[in-house]
C-alpha cells in the first residue's frame, strides 16, 4: 500500500537497505528485545483515504454547534470577535506555519521580526516596556507570573481576587502546588474585589497580588488603587486583562501593574474549543531577564544590516536546564503572529473602534435586559464588554430556550458559584447587531 | 538601511486595512459608562496600513523564513515532518473553528467524541491505559507527568522530591522538574548516551520519585536495557518517565508501556503531523498507567455508551492545567493524521524514518566522524571533529548548508557528544531529497579541507549574515521605539 505523505517506493527502500548494508528495515530494529516487540499491529481504525477523512471529519465538525449556526452571547475567557479575512490568508502561507523556532536567524528574519513587532504592539498595548514572544494561554501566562513574581520578590504568597476566572485560578493552584507558594482568596463586594479586605490580608511576605480586570463577572477592576496597595507593602501587581478592553480601558501599566498577562484569543483567533489560545506576557524592563519565554532582539549582522535574533537565552530551558526561569520550550508563536497580524490591520483607530463598540453594545444589551421583568442587574459596579444578571429561574433552562431559538446565552454563574445561582454572564462583542440584541431580549423576556 | 521595514515604519496616519460597520446602537458618551480614571488617556499606537500594503508587509516576512515546505529540514530532535493539508483544511471546519469551549457538552458532542477517541488511540500507541490531551506542548506534558508522580507519591504518603535525568537529556527534563518543585539528579551517561546501570543504582533511593528517560535516546540509539532500568527504577519505589521526544522511531514496534513506563508525554507536533507554527502552538499528551489515572487533570472527558461528558468530580486529580481543554485545534490535525495512516501507515512511518536516518549516516561516515557503531534509530549523530582540524566548526557547517538552500541539523546537541550534528531526516523526505543533502554535505566537507574561509563565513547567500547575538542581549531592544 502507498501513503501519499511516504515518498519511497519498494525499490528506494531496497537501495537503500543495500546501501547500509542490510537485507530488510527489520534489522534496524534488531536491538530491540524480542520480548518487547509488539506481536501483533496496533488496534487502530484502518487507514482512510483523502477524501474519506474529510468526510469523517467533517461529520465530527457537524455534531458541534458553532457559533457561526448560533448567535452568541457567550464569554468566559474565550469571545466571538470578527476575524479580519487577512489573518487567515497570512496564516496560511507554510514558510511560517511549517517551520520550527527561529534558531537560525539567518533563514528566520521574517518570524522574527514579525513577532519583535508582535512584542511591541502588545507592550503599547498594555503600557508595559518589554512583552515576550507568547505564552500558552490566559492561565498558565498568569500562573508564570506569580512563579515570576515570587522569584522575584523571594517571597510565596500571592492574594487573588476572587473575581479572577475559576479556570485560571485553578490553573494558578495547580501550578502553585508544587511550589512552595500560598494562594489566598480576597472576596469580592458587589462584584469587585473588596478593597478594605485586600487591605487586611497584605503584609509585607505578599509577593503579588493577583487581579483580573475586567474580572470574571465582567467588572472594571481599580487597578489603580490595587497596585497602591501592593506596592505600599512591597509586593507588585499582577493584571490579567482582555486585550480588546484596552481600546477604552486604560493601559495597566499606567495604573501601575508590574506584570501584565492575559488571553489573546480575542487578537484574531478562532473559539477553537478552547484553544489553540494565547498567553501575552508583559513586564517592566527590570523584569525582563526574569521574564519566562522566548524573546526576540533586535540587532546588526556581519554585514550591517539591522536584523533580529532570539535573545537573552541565558534564562531558558536549553541553556539552564534546572536553573531556567520556566521550563517553557513551544509556546504558541503562530498564535502570536495571528494577534500582531489581528493589531496592524485594526491598527490604531480601527482596533479603539472595536473596543468601542464592545462597550456600547453591552450597555444598550444590559439596559434591555435589565428593563425585563424578571431580570435585573446582579451589581453596579462598571463593565466592558460582559455583565452579570440576576434571573428568576434557572439559567440552564433559559439557556435551553435559548437555544431553540438559535441563541447561545450567557454562562450560568451558579456553576462556578454557589451564591450566584439564578445568575448569568452575558457578553456582546462588536459583532452583535441591534437585531440580534433585540431578539435575545425578546426571547428573554418570554423565558424568565 | 537594509532588510526589510518594520510594521511601524510602514504606518501611516488615517489607513486602515479591514473596514469595520458603523455601531447600530444606541450609544452614549464613554465617561457616562465608564469612570473617567478608568478610560485610556492614550490611544495605544498601533500601526495603520492599507491591506494591500499590510499583506505585503507579510508576504514578504514569510518569504524571508524558511519552512518545512521550502525545503529539506533534517533538525535532530525536532521531527520536522510533512504537515499533510488535508489536515490544515479539516481543522478549520466551522464545527470545530467557531466552538465555544464553555459550550454544553450536549453542543458539543462531535469534539469530546474526538477528543475521547484520541486518548485512546494514543493510549494503545504507546501501551498506557489512559491519556489527557490538556497540555499543550512536550515541556507542558512534562510538567503535568511530574504533577501526576508527585501526586501518586503523596497518595501514599511518600514525599519524594528527586528526579533523576541523564546528561544527555532534553534541557526541558531538568526545567520541568523546578517548575515541579522537584530536585533534578544528574547521572552521567555511557559514552552512547546510553544509561550507566551502576550510576543509576547509586542514584536511586527512597527519595526518588523518578526517572526521565527518552527511549530512543537522544542520541538516536535504542536504551537496550530498558527492563533492567525500569527494574531499578520500580525497586525503589520511583516511576518511569518517557519523554516522547523520539516516538517517531517505534510506533507499531515497541511501546514505552510494554518497556515499563509508567508515564508518557507525546509531542503531537513531531509524531503526529502537526505543524510546529515556527514554535507553537503544539500539544503534549500525557499518557498514564491505571494507578495514576486517579490524578489526572480535570475536567476529564467520559463516556457512558451514548453521550460524552466533562468530569470534573475528581478529587484526587492534580486540577486544572489550562484554561479549557488543550490545544483542540493542534489535536483535530493529529487525529485525522493517525486516521490517514492507519496502523500500517504508522508502522511504516517508524520504519521509513529510521531507515532514512541509516541511509544518512552510511553515506556520511567516510567524510565525518560517526561517533557511534551501532544503528541508529530515526536520528543519527555526526561530528566536526575531523573538519575541526581545518578550523571548521559544527556551526559553521551548519550555516555554510544555508547557502545551499537546507536548514541545518541540530548542532552542539546532546551535549555530551563534542562538535555533534544531529540528522533528523524523517520518513517524509524521498531517496532524491536525502541524496542531494548528502552530496551537498560531502561537498562542504571538502571546502572545509580547501577552502575553510569559505565555511567559516557563510552563510553568503542569505538575506543576512551572523547576527551579533553578543550585542542583542547586552543592550536588549525587544520593541519597537519611535
Amino acid at each position: 500500500m502507498a501513503w501519499s505523505y511516504l515518498p519511497h517506493t519498494r525499490e528506494d527502500r531496497e537501495l537503500m537497505c543495500k546501501a547500509i548494508g542490510i537485507r530488510s528495515t527489520e534489522e534496524l530494529f534488531s536491538d530491540i528485545p524480542v520480548s518487547l516487540r509488539l506481536a501483533s499491529p496496533l488496534k487502530l481504525p484502518p487507514s482512510l483515504s483523502e477524501p474519506e477523512v474529510a468526510r469523517h471529519l467533517s461529520e465530527l465538525a457537524s455534531a458541534n454547534k458553532s457559533v457561526r449556526e448560533l448567535v452568541c452571547f457567550r464569554g468566559g475567557g474565550a469571545y466571538d470577535h470578527y476575524i479580519p479575512s487577512v489573518a487567515s490568508h497570512i496564516l496560511s502561507r507554510s514558510e511560517f506555519y511549517s517551520a520550527y523556532t527561529q534558531y537560525q536567524p539567518e533563514i528566520s528574519q521574517g518570524y522574527l521580526q514579525a513577532l519583535w513587532e508582535y512584542q511591541s504592539m502588545i507592550s503599547e498595548l498594555t503600557g508595559m516596556e518589554v512583552a515576550n514572544a507568547s505564552m500558552y494561554d490566559g492561565g498558565t501566562a498568569l500562573a508564570e507570573a506569580a512563579m515570576m513574581a515570587c522569584a522575584a520578590g523571594k517571597k510565596d504568597k500571592i492574594l487573588v481576587g476572587g473575581t479572577l476566572h475559576p479556570h485560571y485560578r485553578e490553573v494558578l493552584v495547580t501550578y502553585a502546588r508544587d511550589q512552595a507558594m500560598s494562594i489566598i482568596d480576597v472576596p469580592p463586594l458587589d462584584g469587585i474585589i473588596d478593597l478594605d479586605r485586600l487591605g487586611w490580608l497584605i503584609d509585607e511576605t505578599t509577593a503579588a497580588i493577583i487581579v483580573q480586570s475586567p474580572n470574571f463577572l465582567g467588572n472594571i477592576e481599580n487597578l489603580k488603587e490595587i497596585g497602591r496597595i501592593a506596592h505600599a507593602k512591597g509586593a507588585f501587581l499582577i493584571a490579567s486583562v482582555d486585550p480588546i478592553s484596552l481600546g477604552v480601558l486604560e493601559a495597566p501599566g499606567v495604573l501601575g501593574a508590574d506584570i501584565v498577562v492575559g488571553e489573546g484569543q480575542s487578537l484574531g483567533l478562532g473559539l477553537n474549543f478552547g484553544g489553540p489560545y494565547l498567553g501575552f506576557f508583559a513586564t517592566t524592563e527590570k523584569f525582563m531577564r526574569k521574564m519566562p519565554g522566548r524573546i526576540v532582539g533586535q540587532t546588526t549582522d556581519n554585514r550591517g544590516n539591522r536584523g533580529f535574533v532570539l535573545t537573552l537565552q541565558a534564562r531558558e530551558q536549553h541553556i539552564r536546564r534546572n536553573k531556567a526561569t520556566s521550563n517553557i520550550c513551544s509556546n504558541e508563536a503562530l498564535c502570536a503572529l495571528a494577534a500582531a497580524i489581528y493589531m496592524s490591520a485594526l491598527g490604531k483607530t480601527g482596533f479603539r473602534e472595536v473596543s468601542r463598540q464592545c462597550l456600547q453594545k453591552a450597555h444598550y444589551t444590559y439596559s434591555s435586559l435589565t428593563a425585563l421583568t424578571g431580570c435585573e442587574a446582579a451589581f453596579t459596579s462598571g463593565f466592558f464588554k460582559e455583565f452579570s444578571i440576576k434571573l428568576q429561574k434557572s439559567v440552564t433552562k433559559v439557556n435551553e430556550g435559548l437555544l431553540e431559538k438559535g441563541i447561545l446565552g450567557g454562562i450560568d454563574l451558579g456553576g462556578y458559584y454557589p451564591e450566584l445561582e439564578h445568575h448569568m454572564l452575558i457578553c456582546v462583542t462588536e459583532k452583535r447587531t441591534k437585531e440580534e440584541i433585540d431578539q435575545l431580549a425578546r426571547e428573554m423576556e418570554a423565558l424568565i | 538601511m537594509n532588510g526589510h521595514l518594520t510594521v511601524f515604519e510602514l504606518s501611516k496616519p488615517g489607513r486602515i486595512a479591514v473596514d469595520m460597520p458603523t455601531s447600530d446602537v444606541p450609544e452614549e458618551s464613554l465617561e457616562t459608562l465608564v469612570k473617567a480614571e478608568y478610560l485610556r488617556s492614550k490611544p495605544a499606537q498601533l500601526p495603520e496600513m492599507s491591506q494591500p500594503d499590510l499583506v505585503r508587509h507579510y508576504t514578504a516576512l514569510s518569504n524571508r523564513n524558511f519552512g518545512v515546505d521550502s525545503g529539506f529540514y533534517p533538525l535532530g530532535s525536532c521531527t520536522m515532518k510533512y504537515n499533510p493539508k488535508v489536515n490544515e483544511d479539516v481543522s478549520r471546519y466551522s464545527g470545530f473553528a467557531d466552538l465555544h469551549p464553555l459550550s454544553s457538552p450536549k453542543e458539543a458532542q462531535g469534539a469530546l467524541e474526538l477528543l475521547y477517541t484520541m486518548e485512546q488511540y494514543l493510549a494503545e500507541i504507546t501501551g498506557m491505559d489512559a491519556v489527557t490531551m490538556q497540555p499543550v506542548a512536550g515541556a507542558h506534558g512534562e510538567l503535568t507527568g511530574l504533577k501526576l508522580i508527585r501526586a501518586y507519591h503523596r497518595a501514599r504518603g511518600e514525599n519524594r522530591t528527586k528526579v533523576i535525568v541523564p546528561d544527555s537529556a532534553h534541557g526541558t527534563n531538568p526545567a520541568s522538574a523546578t517548575v515541579c518543585g522537584l530536585e533534578t539528579v544528574e547521572i552521567k551517561s555511557n559514552p552512547d548516551g546510553s544509561i550507566n546501570l551502576e550510576a543509576l543504582k547509586l542514584a536511586v533511593g527512597p527519595d526518588t520519585a523518578a526517572l526521565m528517560l527518552t527511549n530512543p535516546s537522544t542520541l538516536g540509539l535504542f536504551e537496550t536495557h530498558i527492563q533492567e532500568i525500569a527494574q531499578i527504577v520500580h525497586d525503589a519505589g520511583g516511576l518511569l518517565y518517557y519523554d516522547g521526544a523520539n516516538m517517531n522511531a517505534i510506533m507499531g514496534v515497541v511501546r514505552p508501556g510494554d518497556m515499563g513506563f509508567d508515564v508518557v508525554h507525546l509531542n503531537l507536533h513531531k509524531t503526529f503531523s502537526t505543524p510546529h507554527g515556527g514554535g507553537g502552538p503544539g500539544s503534549g499528551p500525557v499518557g498514564v498507567k491505571q494507578n495514576l489515572i486517579p490524578f489526572l487533570p480535570t475536567p476529564v472527558i467520559t463516556y457512558d455508551g451514548n453521550q460524552y461528558y466533562l468530569d470534573q468530580d475528581r478529587p484526587q486529580s492534580i486540577g486544572r492545567m489550562h484554561s479549557f481543554y488543550g490545544n483542540f485545534g493542534v489535536i483535530v490535525r493529529a487525529y485525522a493524521y493517525i486516521r490517514s495512516m492507519g496502523a500500517d501507515g504508522l508502522r511504516q512511518v517508524s520504519e521509513d524514518a529510521v531507515l532514512n536516518a541509516n541511509y544518512c549516516l552510511s553515506q556520511l561516515k567516510e567524510h565525518y566522524h560517526a561517533p557511534f557503531e551501532r544503528n541508529s534509530k530515526h536520528e543519527c549523530i555526526i561530528t566536526a571533529q575531523k573538519q575541526k582540524a581545518f578550523g571548521v566548526r559544527a556551526l559553521d557547517i551548519a550555516k555554510r548548508l544555508l547557502d545551499y538552500g537546507y536548514h541545518p541539523p541540530t548542532i552542539y546537541f546532546p551535549m555530551i557528544v563534542d562538535e555533534a550534528i544531529m540528522i533528523e531526516p524523517t520518513e517524509t523526505e524521498s531517496k532524491e531529497t536525502l541524496d542531494g543533502f548528502i552530496e551537498v554535505m560531502r561537498k562542504i566537507a571538502h571546502e572545509a579541507e580547501t577552502d575553510e574561509a569559505k565555511v567559516q563565513q557563510a552563510p553568503h547567500s542569505t538575506v543576512v549574515g551572523r547576527m551579533d547575538e553578543a550585542q542583542a542581549a547586552r543592550k536588549p531592544v525587544v520593541r519597537w521605539k519611535d
